[in-house]
Order: C-alpha cells, then structure tokens, then sequence
C-alpha cells in the first residue's frame, strides 16, 4: 500500500439498522417517559455526581437509543441516586427510574 | 400538512436566475484540472442555447483560497471582486455568471457585506479608484453556473440525444448529487432549493431520467476544506471527510456522483484513487470506483457530445463503464487523443483502481 504522508481517520458511521435496541425497547415498555426526554441537558447540568466524575445521564441516554448497551451500562453505575435530576426535568422523566431499570437490565442479560 | 405554507416557504427557496447575456468567470482549479468543462458550459450556452455568453482576459481569481487560508485581507478581496465587477461594466454586461462555488460564495458574501455595511462598499470604491482609475457597479444579477443549466434543464432535457437510464437494465440510473457547501450553506437564500433541500442537481437528475440517492451523509462536505488539504499534515481529515461519505454511500450502489463544485469534484475523484492506493478499497463492486461529473460534463453527455471532447478522459476513477451504461456512441482510441488527433501518451495505471486505456 502506498503512503502519501497522511492517514485516514476511523469514521464513525453508526448503523441503526444492526444496532442492538434491546435496552431501549424494555425501558420504553417499562418506563414510558423515558420516551418524553428531549436531551435538554437539564438532569446533567444539575448533577452532583456529575460534578466530580464524567457522569451525564443525557449521555447515557442517547447511547441506550444507540444501542451502546455496554457503555450505557458503565455510565449507569456511576450515579449515586440521589434524584435532584428527577426535580430538574422539564418533561417529567422518572430519571431515577431509568437508572434503576438500566442496572436491573444489566443483571438480567 | 398545509400546502399553501410549504409553497411560500418553497418560495423562499427559489432565485432569480437571469436568462440571456451572462458575464462568464473561470475557475481557477478547473481551468487546470478540467479546461474541457469549461469550455462544453460555454459551447452548451451559445451552440446549444443560443445565449450571449462573455468573458474578459483581464478577469483575475477572486482570491477565495487566499482568503479562506487568511493569506488575503477582506479588503484586498472586496477590491479584487470589485474589479472584477468593473470589467463586467465595460463589457456592457449586468449577469455575473461564475463558474466556481467557493467564487460564487465570496461574490455572495461580499454583496451581503456591502448590503448591511455600506460603508465598506464606499472604501472598496476608494481603494479600486486608487489602484486601477476604475469604479464599478454590482451586477443586476449573480447565477452560479450550475444555476443555469437548471434553469434551462428542461430545453436541454428536449434536445437531449441520452438519458440517464441504464440500456442494458432498463433501470434509471442512480446518482448521488453532492453540493458545494459555499453554494448555499453559508447564504440559503441564493441558491435553489436552500441549505436543507438544494434542488441545483437533483432537478437535473430527474429532469433527464435518472433517480436521485438520499443517503445519511448526503449533506456531508466532501473533505477539501482549504486548511485540511493545503498542510500535508492536514490531508487526514480531508480523506476521511471523503471516506465517510463514499462508505455511506456504498450501500446503495450510486452509478456516478454529481457535483457542482470544482474542490467537490476534484477530490471526490482523486481521494477514491488515494483510497485505492492506501487502502485498497474501492466504493463498487467492479473495482472501478464511482465516476464523478460535473453537471456541465453529464449535460454534454445527455446533449450528445463527445466524452473525450467534454474531457473526461481527465477523471481519475474511469467514466468508461458510466458511458457504457448510458449507451453512449463513443470512439474509445480517441481517448487519449488531443484535438488535432495528436497521441498525448498514456498515463500511468493505478494498482489498485481499474482504468482502461
């Protein structure tokens, strides 16, 4: 292979059609309002274990609709439950819940 | 869904594109690295067409490279484009006609600037009538070339001698129409269809037959970039750019690219050639890479004219198998044949990337 002095990067397309929605599809059935979060960021912006570690539930969020399991699950385990996410969300989100369900699909799988 | 909004939210999208008596600028990458382009949107225009059609020697590169690499000072590139405007006056022409995007978008840009800032138009009057004696007037009218064959894409569509349906399937022929990110990206306004929906090359596409591909990173830049690809150590992100979009692409087996672009479409071809080499990877299933056109090439195709005439034995990824499938009547050992029938010699032949001669 030649080398004209440069390299490509890895590209990061995400391919929805072989992502694995498991995780998304139990929590959606068993906890509809994860359905209703719009990413407004308000549950990370007001996070305290988020202040100290890299912790965003938002992030965890979009990687459950990614079908990252694996690393939702990781991100999971670093909350400490104490719920002030559940106050802040503007959409009701039972943020605490889908905490909860995340470590409990982590259990069963 | 209320139709009477969309329709004035479409009518937001459209732009007045003049329609006769058009001041012609050259590109300064395609004039050297597809002079015959050029020359087929010249002979489209006033052989077929019938339109007046102008150009001055004394037109000078808009410095748009220089300018998006912060080389040139805006006010050097506001004199500059301000002279350029004046050779269009002592011509006696009003419609700005250029022939590149990043051109198109520095004439954009400059108008926008000297609308909302007036003060800035009055010292580029200044600074030209110290530098050169002239004084200028904007132009009544400012079209992208590719604005103009899709305005005239339907009396080109009648006089067409092809189309793009496949002859030996039946099939239309799938394109993947990529758009300059200066056309309409930074001033939705000025080009058809907007930022969102550019219609520039899809009308062209099915006006002449074939089916447009909607693929994830259809609105993806193509890499160039002018910082990523003129530092050799930068040249990683424009490949990749390119890369992303050739494997998103893939899947849905495009028979060629359609840019409207001169910086689109010459690394879209060549970085399938770097690809090839680096990687060992070609986006078909041939090893032919997708052959990539400009929309003045593929209109002098459909138009009848020869390929090798249009230039596009210029392309890197081989536009043979292209011409195959639109069943085009062509000559294949004149190909590398000048104007006057002269043998320019055969390039070299990549390893990895089929290319006939």
């Amino acid at each position: 292979m030649v080398n004209f002095g440069y390299t490509t990067l890895p590209t990061h397309i995400h391919d929805m059609d072989k992502a694995d929605l498991g995780l998304a599809d139990s929590i959606s059935f068993e906890d509809s309002s994860f359905n209703l979060c719009i990413a407004c960021g308000s549950c990370t912006s007001t996070c305290t274990a988020g202040a100290f570690t890299n912790f965003s539930f938002r992030q965890m969020c979009h990687q459950i609709k990614r079908g990252e399991n694996s690393q939702a699950i990781a991100e999971s385990e670093k909350c400490m439950l104490c719920g002030k996410c559940t106050l802040a969300c503007p959409r009701n989100v039972n943020t605490r819940n889908i905490i909860r369900l995340v470590r409990k699909a982590n259990q069963t799988i | 869904m209320k139709v009477e909004g969309k329709r004035k939210i479409w009518s937001d999208y459209q732009k007045d594109i003049a329609y006769d008596r058009f001041y012609y600028v050259r590109s300064c990458i395609r004039q050297t690295v597809w002079p015959g382009a050029e020359n087929i949107y010249l002979r489209i225009l006033r052989e077929v067409l019938g339109k007046e059609v102008i150009e001055s020697e004394h037109h000078t590169t808009c410095t748009g490279i220089g300018y998006h690499t912060e080389v040139v000072p805006f006010e050097t590139l506001q004199t500059v484009v301000a002279r350029n405007f004046a050779l269009m006056q002592d011509a006696g022409f009003e419609n700005y006609n250029p022939s590149c995007v990043t051109s198109f978008g520095i004439y954009t840009e400059i108008l926008d600037t000297w609308h909302h800032f007036p003060e800035e138009k009055q010292k580029t009057r200044d600074y030209l009538k110290k530098a050169t004696g002239r004084e200028f007037e904007e132009p009544k009218n400012l079209a992208h070339t590719s604005d103009v064959i899709y305005k005239f894409r339907n009396e080109i569509s009648e006089k067409s001698k092809y189309t793009l349906i496949n002859k030996v399937t039946g099939e239309p022929l799938k394109v993947v129409d990529h758009i300059g990110c200066h056309y309409a990206k930074m001033f939705p306004a000025k080009g058809v269809g907007g930022a969102e929906y550019p219609h520039v090359l899809a009308g062209l596409v099915e006006a002449w037959g074939g089916e447009v591909i909607d693929y994830p990173e259809r609105r993806h830049c193509c890499g160039f970039g002018f910082r990523q690809y003129l530092v050799q150590a930068n040249r990683g992100y424009s490949i990749s750019a390119s890369k992303k979009k050739f494997e998103s692409m893939e899947s849905f087996k495009p028979d060629f690219i359609l840019t409207n672009c001169p910086g689109c479409n010459f690394f879209m071809d060549r970085w399938q050639y770097a690809l090839a080499e680096m990687e060992g990877k070609t986006y078909d299933e041939n090893g032919n890479g997708i052959p990539v056109l400009t929309y003045e090439e593929l209109a002098g195709l459909v138009l009848g004219f020869d390929p090798w005439v249009i230039g596009l034995q210029m392309h890197q990824v081989d536009v043979e198998p292209l011409l195959v499938k639109m069943g085009i009547d062509y000559d294949p050992n004149q190909k590398f044949k000048g104007i006057n029938g002269k043998d320019l010699g055969l390039p070299e032949s990549p390893n990895n990337l089929n290319f006939i001669k």
